[in-house]
């Protein structure tokens, strides 16, 4: 038993933190917002040349071959940095997608994706919005007979105006026989089903990094922004909104970690049972109001500034906004904790999967 | 005596009312005023058909375009007006705050020539008040009047003032006595946008509209019958606008009571995918509007009893403000998938006003006087805390 990093797992997501510190900050992004283009190819490639898009995928298929504990601050600081390419989405879901397919056309899309950097996208049915859909070389696509990788060419996408200005959304539909079948039905609902539990626990990696961006960006601004004659943060109203967000992000960011490491290394396929379910579930919701609390926090803590366009507030207001929405959204996810402590069984030597394995026994039992 | 029953009159007022919205509200909602010009002079004509109805405000005398009436038919009017669908008042910062300021304070000859227009819109209205380095801190306002003969000459930067991009006149906060500090020494002066000397820089606000401007003076000269009240009382008498503004006037209930429908509508229409915590938000929603009805009814009966409001304008502040966010709040999580979806998204269906509502909600602990100050003001001067 060990829940802390390895000096790897954190100097991969250092470096990650460090690029997009440089290609990736308030001047690149407003820059991109004026240009109206959610993709920046350039940075897109940068990230790409640190191998990121092949974290997850086996080695054997050309990638690292590591599991969700290793990408999962790395999706922090994407998160953290509003990062507007759908990296998450991409290297965390689609391309592990891919490699848990049969067959050689999965293996040849993955391949030729590791190797050019062709963003795939996924149209994955508890996330209807496509994020940069209009730069996706292909689409994995769920139909009536099984899951199906359609070439750009040969979809239908329609922009879904969004409320996130970094982010282009889009719907994406293909006719049933187009591309070429990945997946057989029965077959796709297991990849979909593992798909969505990467997706929860990426998402919510996000969120936590985004939420610590924002108490980061509230705390320097608090600092700096003088009235009455001293440091709006020397108000204690301010120092309890600030200290309140960051409580709720320190008591998140274990769990989203927890869930992570939840996700083995592929082949070995993602737990379905219903208690890493719930972790999963709670590491989404647990973020996911982190990310709201604190945004709405640094809002209040700039004054008329976090309402202004002119200041980052909003961005990461809007993409939290976003983010929570996403793999089935926060109804979904409570539900599925529900299930979890009315039908397996609770206790303290029940925070880990593996304590039933070994005893196969009901420590407690529950009381009436 | 308690008695929650509306008058003969009171009904007959009420009728008249939704008669008049009913043949005059515009069918399609008009375009935002924050977004342009066209949509601004919309809402300026919406204005003067209002006026010609006599229903600009109510409350004022009719030698200024009122009907002269009290609190009770206000509210029975906002309520009429709200249920109407009603455009937004793009004139508010004239009619719900220097308007009853100039009542109070104004003279009689700053009455006769400023009242007037502003009922009909032909003067629309900014506030500004604020400075980048005078937002909670009021009393920090740097920018001067300076006094030239018969004229004040305006210098200095104001910032955040609403609608001030299209607006025809500003209500300021200057410093007419350079010597002095803090509270003494400040005087509400009415200068308009247009004058020689005032440059405006449009802001962005978090929806992209234009929202409100930085103003830059230089030397704007206004005679000194612009100054409202003494040399030197600004501080009072903005404060007894800061009342209307946090209190009464600016959030009537009927807003709120429309916005909890409009989520009941919601709840209704997506009840197949909604779970029981959000039917209890929604009812959540529905008691605080009815709450915060019933207190502004209590404080107009009050009111209208010879009592005055102070400090108590901070506690509606708040309450208004975060039920404001709470109830939008709710509606995107009914809305689940589709709340971040603008509404021109073709697959946006009935997402309607909720999102822009919903930003929009997050500004209201921070105009008027932000919810840390307003929690301040209660503690302190309602609590009798300590000062901190
Ligand atoms: C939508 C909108 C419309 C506006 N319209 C107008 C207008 O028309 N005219 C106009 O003049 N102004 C307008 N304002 C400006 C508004 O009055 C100011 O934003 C407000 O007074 C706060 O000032 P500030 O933004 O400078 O924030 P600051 O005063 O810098 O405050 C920043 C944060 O510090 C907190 N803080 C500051 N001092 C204390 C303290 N002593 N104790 C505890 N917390 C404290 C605040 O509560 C806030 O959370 C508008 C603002 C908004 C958002």
């Amino acid at each position: 038993m060990n829940f802390a990093f390895s000096e790897e797992q954190t100097m991969m997501a250092d470096v990650v933190r460090e690029l997009l510190a440089r290609e990736c900050g308030s001047a690149a992004l407003r820059g991109q917002m004026s240009a109206a283009c959610s993709f920046d190819r350039e940075r897109w490639r940068k990230l790409l040349e640190l191998g990121l898009s092949g974290v997850l995928v086996p080695e054997d298929a050309g990638g690292l071959g590591l599991g969700g504990a290793d990408f999962v601050q790395i999706a922090e600081a994407c998160g953290h940095a509003c990062l507007p390419e759908p990296l998450v989405d991409h290297a965390g879901v689609v391309l592990p997608l891919l490699a848990d397919c049969e067959g050689e056309t999965a293996r040849a899309a993955l391949t030729q994706s590791l190797e050019t950097g062709a963003l795939i996208a996924l149209a994955h049915p508890q996330t209807p919005w496509i994020v940069a859909a209009n730069a996706a070389s292909a689409f994995v696509l769920p139909g009536p007979d099984g899951l199906r990788l359609v070439r750009s060419e040969e979809v239908r996408r329609v922009q879904q105006a969004g409320i996130d200005p970094l982010r282009q959304l889009f719907t994406v539909s293909g006719e049933p026989a187009a591309g070429a079948l990945i997946a057989a039905p029965g077959a796709m609902a297991a990849l979909l089903a593992r798909a969505a539990e990467r997706g929860a626990v990426f998402t919510a990696a996000e969120l936590v990094g985004l939420a610590q961006a924002c108490v980061d960006l509230a705390v320097a601004y608090a600092g700096e922004r003088r009235q009455f004659g001293r440091p709006i943060g020397a108000n204690q109203a301010i120092k309890h909104h600030l200290a309140s967000a960051q409580v709720k992000i320190e008591f998140a960011r274990p769990v989203v970690h927890a869930a992570a490491a939840l996700m083995p290394a592929l082949p070995e396929g993602v737990p379905q049972s219903v208690e890493s379910r719930a972790r999963v579930s709670h590491a989404l919701l647990a973020a996911g109001e982190a990310a709201t609390l604190a945004a709405r926090t640094t809002l209040q803590v700039h004054g008329a500034m976090g309402y202004s366009w002119e200041v980052d507030v909003h961005l990461y207001l809007k993409r939290a906004l976003s983010l929570t929405q996403r793999w089935g959204g926060p109804e979904h996810h409570r539900q599925r904790i529900a299930e979890r402590i009315l039908s397996a069984p609770l206790g303290p030597d029940r925070l880990f999967p593996q304590v039933a394995k070994v005893t196969g026994t009901t420590p407690m039992k529950r009381t009436a | 005596m308690v008695d929650l029953r509306y008058t003969d009159e009171q009904q007959a007022f009420r009728a008249e009312v939704r008669d008049w919205m009913a043949a005059n509200v515009p069918a399609e909602p008009l375009p935002s005023f924050d977004g342009g010009r066209a949509g601004f002079e919309a809402h300026r004509d919406w204005e003067a058909r209002l006026n010609d109805g006599r229903w600009g405000m109510v409350t004022w005398p009719e030698a200024y375009g009122g009907r002269g009436l009290d609190l009770i038919r206000w509210l029975i009017f906002e309520e009429e007006y709200y249920a109407a669908g009603a455009p937004l008042r793009v004139n508010q910062n004239g009619i719900f705050l220097l308007g009853p300021t100039l009542m109070e304070y104004g003279s009689e000859e700053q009455k006769a020539r400023f009242l007037p227009p502003m009922a009909t819109g032909e003067e629309i209205w900014a506030q500004a008040w604020s400075e980048p380095q005078a937002g909670s801190d009021l009393a920090a306002v740097r920018a001067r009047a300076v006094r030239d003969g018969d004229s004040y000459l305006l210098s200095g930067h104001k910032i955040w003032s609403s609608r001030a991009v299209m607006a025809d006149w500003a209500f300021g906060l200057f410093r007419t006595d350079p010597a002095s500090e803090r509270h003494k020494g400040l005087s509400l002066i009415l200068f308009p946008l247009d004058a020689q000397g005032v440059s405006r820089q449009a802001i962005a606000q978090i929806n992209g509209e234009a929202g409100f401007a930085e103003l830059f003076l230089d030397e704007v000269r206004v005679p000194i019958g612009n100054r409202v009240g003494a040399d030197g009382e600004g501080w009072r008498i903005c404060m007894a606008t800061a009342g209307f503004e946090r209190g009464l006037m600016l959030r009537s209930p009927a807003r709120f009571q429309m916005t909890a429908r409009r989520l009941v509508e919601l709840y209704e229409a997506n009840r197949e995918t909604c779970t029981a915590a959000q039917r209890d938000a929604v009812a959540e929603a529905w008691m605080a509007a009815e709450a915060y009805a019933l207190s502004i009814y209590a404080t107009a009966s009050r009111l209208i009893a010879g009592g005055s409001i102070g400090a108590e304008a901070s506690l509606n502040k708040i309450f208004w403000s975060e039920m404001d966010i709470k109830m939008h709040e709710t509606a995107l999580a009914i809305l689940g998938a589709r709340a971040e979806l603008l509404p021109t998204a073709p697959a946006a269906g009935d997402v309607g006003r909720w999102l822009d509502g919903y930003l929009f909600s997050l500004a209201g602990p921070i105009y008027a006087g932000t919810n840390e100050i307003q929690r301040n003001i209660i503690a302190e001067r309602l609590l009798g805390l300590p000062r901190g």
